[in-house]
């Protein structure tokens, strides 16, 4: 059983009302946080702790609060990224349904330390009842004197708002976020100026994802030091998981990022294994735009060691032979499952949330998800898998914002690892869609515990 | 038609604008974009993109942009329900595409089209978020999950019968 920070709670009864999280010790970190330390020293724990955005990009959450503004008479604020958008993830949804103060708890406490007074929860507008969960949970908050003017007696003031998007993918990436909340279309900004500089209103801003907000929490009442022992190299603290497709047991999880690929996939403590007893084909290991593995790269790596549930291990190998573990979003195929129509739904997903600013992208991902289509149909040609390789080749990098690349790198993934899978599909166009490649991709089967 | 919110309609359009600061109203387009979908009949006819442009005091062409960027904004009318099933990877190999046919053979519509009766529009969507308990749909402000044909006659009969009473 490993260490639970985060979603321990989250089975006590009523637990989502304030009455019993404050019983249960919630709002602790707010009293230490504005009473015992200032914005610097929090800065310096949460710097201390390693802590790593956890909505995908694994960016240093206390380096990128250094970087914030401070421009006199010019406020700033700190807004939540909610919109949990990339397939695979349903991790924040899971930690605001149940635990909504625990967000609001590591968001004051986060407001107080970059000097935010406003702050926003940018939620996906599909999680509507969410969205009453969390207003009921800020009304209560208030009530009882956390949120509003001069919070403990510190002259603090913070104000908590949520904002509804309202259906599209790209508002995940942050400044696609900020023109979203300045009620636009959400079409990624250049770079720079950084939002730290110049972000919602042309005001210093930080976007950070959910758990990265709830993970601060835990580490002001641990401190920064205590919450590094926990996990392993840069992998510190723990991590939400949302594991889901072929496995006996989907859902969140809170791994402490020291367990091994195996023993999520297998242990009854997490997926349970595969359906049915089938066996494992291939994972996307942290949300859709992540390069899928087949089952023998994804337990092991390259060289032969255990792949383990954590940023270094996943991406152990490069895209040549490895991952990343991205968002958490834990996808599992098993041996039914058909890799052309897998990346193929993905491939319409990028198109159809592209925002359309860019050529490659706007352009790219309709071509790839055409012919993507084509093979899956049977009326592929061999000629058709190197198109699909130089069209995403030509995307990734080429966009002003990394959606090119998460609509490239599965199809990328897709044909380094399962090549012989998309030709069998053009070479026997009459069963593409009624029978399954299967496993004969492996030339030697892959062992996997009963 | 001209559209006019009523009392408690105003009263929470006024609360979603005071959540920005002064002159910034115009962040409050999304929340009121669903306000108007919700207040009305669950789509945005120009008349009432206008309407709302003014409430904001923001440019009609400032709404129509915004209202055509987002998929939760419907342009054209719509059935009292909306079924939205997710048709991405992680629900695709748990099997929606059986669930997506079946409400097709169930309702005799396809995706984008509404029943004769106006009760039902089937509409596919991309990932909603339910990947662990997939199949699903959202309907309104629920998500309906774990999904099968059992399931789904059940569910359409539910909303029937809260047309009929």
């Amino acid at each position: 059983m490993g260490v639970k920070l985060l979603i321990d709670k989250a089975n006590v009864p009523g637990i989502r009302t304030y009455e019993v999280y404050r019983r249960e010790g919630g709002y602790r970190s707010v009293e230490k946080a504005l009473k015992e330390m200032n914005p610097e020293s929090i800065v310096e724990e949460v710097k201390k702790s390693g802590l790593r955005g956890r909505g995908g990009a694994g960016f240093p959450t206390g380096m990128k609060w250094s970087f914030i503004a401070k421009p006199e008479g010019v406020p700033r604020h700190l807004v939540c990224n909610a919109d949990e958008s990339e397939p695979g993830t349903f991790k924040d949804r899971y930690l605001m349904e149940f635990l909504p103060h625990l967000l609001l708890e590591g968001l004051i406490v986060s407001s107080f330390a970059l000097g935010a007074n406003d702050t926003y929860i940018y939620i996906r507008g599909e999680y509507a009842w969410i969205t009453d969960i969390l207003e009921e949970a800020i009304n209560e908050a208030k009530a009882n004197g956390w949120l509003g003017k001069n919070i403990l007696g510190t002259g603090f003031e913070c104000n908590i708002y949520v904002h509804r998007g309202a259906g599209a993918y790209i508002c995940g990436e942050e400044t696609a976020l900020i023109e979203s909340l300045e009620g636009k279309r959400g079409n990624p900004r250049i770079k720079p100026p950084f939002p730290a500089i110049k972000g919602v209103w042309q005001r210093p801003t930080v976007v950070n994802n959910v758990e990265t907000l709830a993970a601060i929490v835990p580490i002001i009442n641990m401190g920064g030091e205590e919450y590094a022992k926990i996990g392993i190299g840069r992998s510190t603290g723990t991590k939400l998981i949302s594991a889901c497709g072929n496995i006996n047991k989907p859902g969140v999880y809170e791994i402490d990022m020291t367990i091994s690929v195996e023993e999520f996939i297998y242990s009854d403590e997490y997926c349970g294994g595969i359906k049915g007893g089938k066996q494992l084909k291939a994972c996307i290991p942290g949300g859709s735009s992540v390069p899928i593995l087949p089952a023998n790269l994804l337990l092991k790596t390259a060289t032969g060691e255990t792949r383990y549930m954590n940023y270094e291990s996943l991406s152990d190998g490069g895209f040549a032979t490895g991952s990343m573990l991205g968002s958490g979003g834990f996808i599992v195929l098993d041996e039914d499952q058909c890799i052309v129509k897998n990346t193929l739904t993905l491939a319409r997903f990028y198109r159809h949330e592209s925002c359309g600013q860019c050529s490659p992208c706007r352009e790219g991902t309709g071509w790839m998800e055409k012919i993507l289509h084509k093979i899956e149909h049977g009326h592929g040609t061999l000629a058709d898998i190197d198109l699909l390789w130089d069209i995403q080749r030509k995307i990734e990098g080429n966009t002003i914002c990394p959606l090119g690349d998460a609509a490239a790198w599965p199809v990328a993934a897709a044909i380094r690892h399962f090549r012989d899978e998309f030709e069998w599909h053009i070479n026997n166009p009459d069963l593409s869609q009624t029978s399954n490649f299967g496993l004969q991709h492996y030339a030697d089967p892959i062992h996997v515990p009963a | 038609m001209t559209y006019t919110f009523n009392e408690t309609q105003m009263a929470e359009l006024n609360r979603l604008v005071a959540h920005y600061p002064e002159g910034k109203q115009k962040s409050a387009l999304l929340p009121a974009l669903h306000l108007a979908q919700e207040s009305f009949d669950g789509w945005l006819p120009t008349e009432l993109m206008d309407y709302v442009a003014s409430l904001l005091h923001i440019e009609p062409i400032e709404v129509y942009e915004v209202a055509s960027f987002y998929s939760m904004f419907n342009l054209k009318p719509v059935g009292k329900f909306i079924f939205e099933v997710c048709q991405t990877g992680p629900c695709m190999i748990s099997g929606s595409d059986d669930i997506i046919a079946y409400i097709q053979q169930q309702l005799t519509i396809k995706p984008g089209e509404t029943t004769k009766d106006g009760v039902f529009t089937l509409k596919l969507v991309e990932c909603l978020g339910a990947c662990g308990y997939a199949p699903m749909m959202q309907v309104g402000k629920v998500f309906r999950e774990h999904l099968t044909k059992e399931k789904v006659d059940s569910i359409i009969a539910e909303y029937r019968a809260t047309v009929t009473k």
